[in-house]
């Protein structure tokens, strides 16, 4: 039986809070089905089994904040037999507080026999978590109509009663702080623990922006491609032939990754940040990287990210999209050991055959982990994608 | 289809698009960009969401007939 645990959504992340289970015991799950919602300081994640399996049993109750690595699930393996008895093993006391999961919440009256509920002061029956939870949100529990046994208060009813009350969209403001107090944390210690070095090079966008005039004009607007597409095919390429870029730095140093999977900076209104991975973005055609950034920045603005996209990038690209300052130097995100940052493209002074001419530009700037690399290693890559955005007919 | 219709629709759209924007506080005059803080690939989604709503095609070059929900919806009166 595996254990399904609370993943770590990124270096900035220490406990989710559970708000939806999308499996029931005895569900059936595949690698990377997603099975609960996870509301992190990131907003609402979507978790995804890393295994095939049977749901055996949720551990995890509705609005439980979790640490990462805590159990959520019991999964079996293919095969694996139904652990002995259904029915409740005779010696087994009845749970002091029937655990309320989300598919039976409400109307259903719970399995186990129902001990007297405790009463509270005011004469209101109410399950602990109910009690706790109504306490935690500021509802006062004689306002509730409990839907447990004997009209019972439980957990469900005080959830359904602060859903009810607070529709989540005004919270915004206080949602973007803790973001903001969770990318303090991370960059921080990244900036503690990573001896960063920059290293900066301007690359001529003449070749990259004839093609992409050229390659648009005849195509509808969905199949359009931005700039900012070819750019980040040039920056998975040069990753995967400068691997000192590349991949993670844990306990053994730095293993560089076989895969290039691309994080991608989405700034969000009012001042949040995130950076969900677009997987093995090397091998992805320029259509389909476009597809896979339109639909990544419009879950990243929903709200609807997967755990794989928060945890997996092994790389991560920040551009400033078409409007905005010449360059910008980031902070790595651990465990990574790289960052590059475009500035927005743009009319520069460049020099060509010995003339200054005006062409369009943009300047890249790679911050690297010199535990792993230095600026000759860097360089290379910097290199490497000058040359790639030179043939954009090959990205 | 009135100026007035083509403004919700387009509103409509955008919060599709930007679903963290709240549609109550979007004036006629808010710039995508500047105002609205929408990125390029937000303002890609928008045209395609617009594109197939009024069946309009939005070049690149008219992007800035699109830039706020009252040049948008005189634009699009003029084509629809």
């Amino acid at each position: 039986m595996a254990e399904f645990t609370m993943p770590s959504l990124g270096a900035d992340m220490e406990a989710g809070k559970l708000v939806e289970w999308l499996v029931k015991p005895g569900d059936r799950v595949k690698r990377g089905d997603v099975i609960a919602v996870v509301e992190t300081q990131k907003g609402a994640i979507e978790i995804e089994v890393f295994e095939d399996g049977t749901v055996d049993t949720l551990l995890a109750d509705l609005g439980q904040t979790l640490p990462v690595g805590a159990p959520m699930a019991q999964i079996r393996a293919p095969g694996e037999a139904v652990p002995v008895a259904p029915a409740p093993p005779p010696e087994a006391a009845p749970e002091a507080v029937p655990p309320v999961k989300a598919e039976e919440a409400a109307p259903e009256v719970p399995r186990a026999p129902p001990p007297a509920p405790p009463v509270t002061p005011a004469g209101i029956a109410a399950s602990p978590a109910a009690k706790a939870k109504a306490a935690e949100l500021g509802i006062a529990l004689e306002t509730l109509e409990g839907s447990g046994p004997d009209g019972a208060v439980v957990l469900a009813d005080v959830e359904a009663a602060a859903g009810a009350q607070a529709p989540r969209a005004p919270d915004r403001g206080a949602f973007l702080a803790e973001m903001r107090k969770a990318i303090a944390a991370a960059m921080a210690r990244s900036k503690r623990e990573i001896p960063h070095y920059y290293i900066t090079h301007t690359v001529d966008l003449s070749a990259a922006s004839d093609w992409l005039a050229q390659a648009n004009a005849d195509r509808p607007p969905e199949e359009r491609l931005l700039m900012g597409a070819l750019l980040v095919k040039a920056v998975a390429l040069a990753a995967r032939e400068e691997r000192s870029v590349n991949g993670y730095f844990g306990a053994q140093g730095f293993e560089p990754a076989s895969a290039v999977h691309l994080g991608l900076a989405i700034a969000l209104r009012g001042g949040g940040l995130v950076a969900p991975a677009i997987l093995d973005a090397d091998t992805l055609s320029l259509p389909d990287l476009m597809a896979a950034m339109r639909d990544l920045t419009m879950r990243a603005r929903a709200g609807r990210l997967k755990s794989s996209e928060m945890s997996m990038a092994t790389l991560t690209f920040s551009g400033l999209g078409e409007s905005g300052v010449e360059a910008m130097a980031g902070i790595i995100v651990p465990p990574q050991v790289a960052l590059v940052t475009a500035g927005a493209p743009g009319e520069r002074a460049l020099v060509r055959d010995g003339a200054v001419i005006a062409a369009r530009a943009v300047t890249f700037t790679l911050a690297a982990d010199h535990r792993v690399s230095d600026g000759r290693l860097g360089s290379k890559f910097l290199t490497a994608l000058d040359a790639k955005l030179q043939m954009p007919e090959a990205l | 289809m009135t100026e007035d219709d083509i403004r919700r629709a387009y509103i409509e759209e955008l919060v599709r698009v930007a679903p963290d924007i709240d549609p109550a506080t979007v004036r006629g005059s808010d710039h995508l960009q500047d105002d609205l803080e929408l990125d390029s690939m937000d303002i890609l989604n928008l045209v395609i969401a617009l594109n197939s709503r009024f069946g309009v095609a939005i070049s690149e070059a008219e992007y800035p007939r699109i830039a706020t929900p009252d040049l948008a919806a005189k634009f699009l009166a003029e084509k629809i």
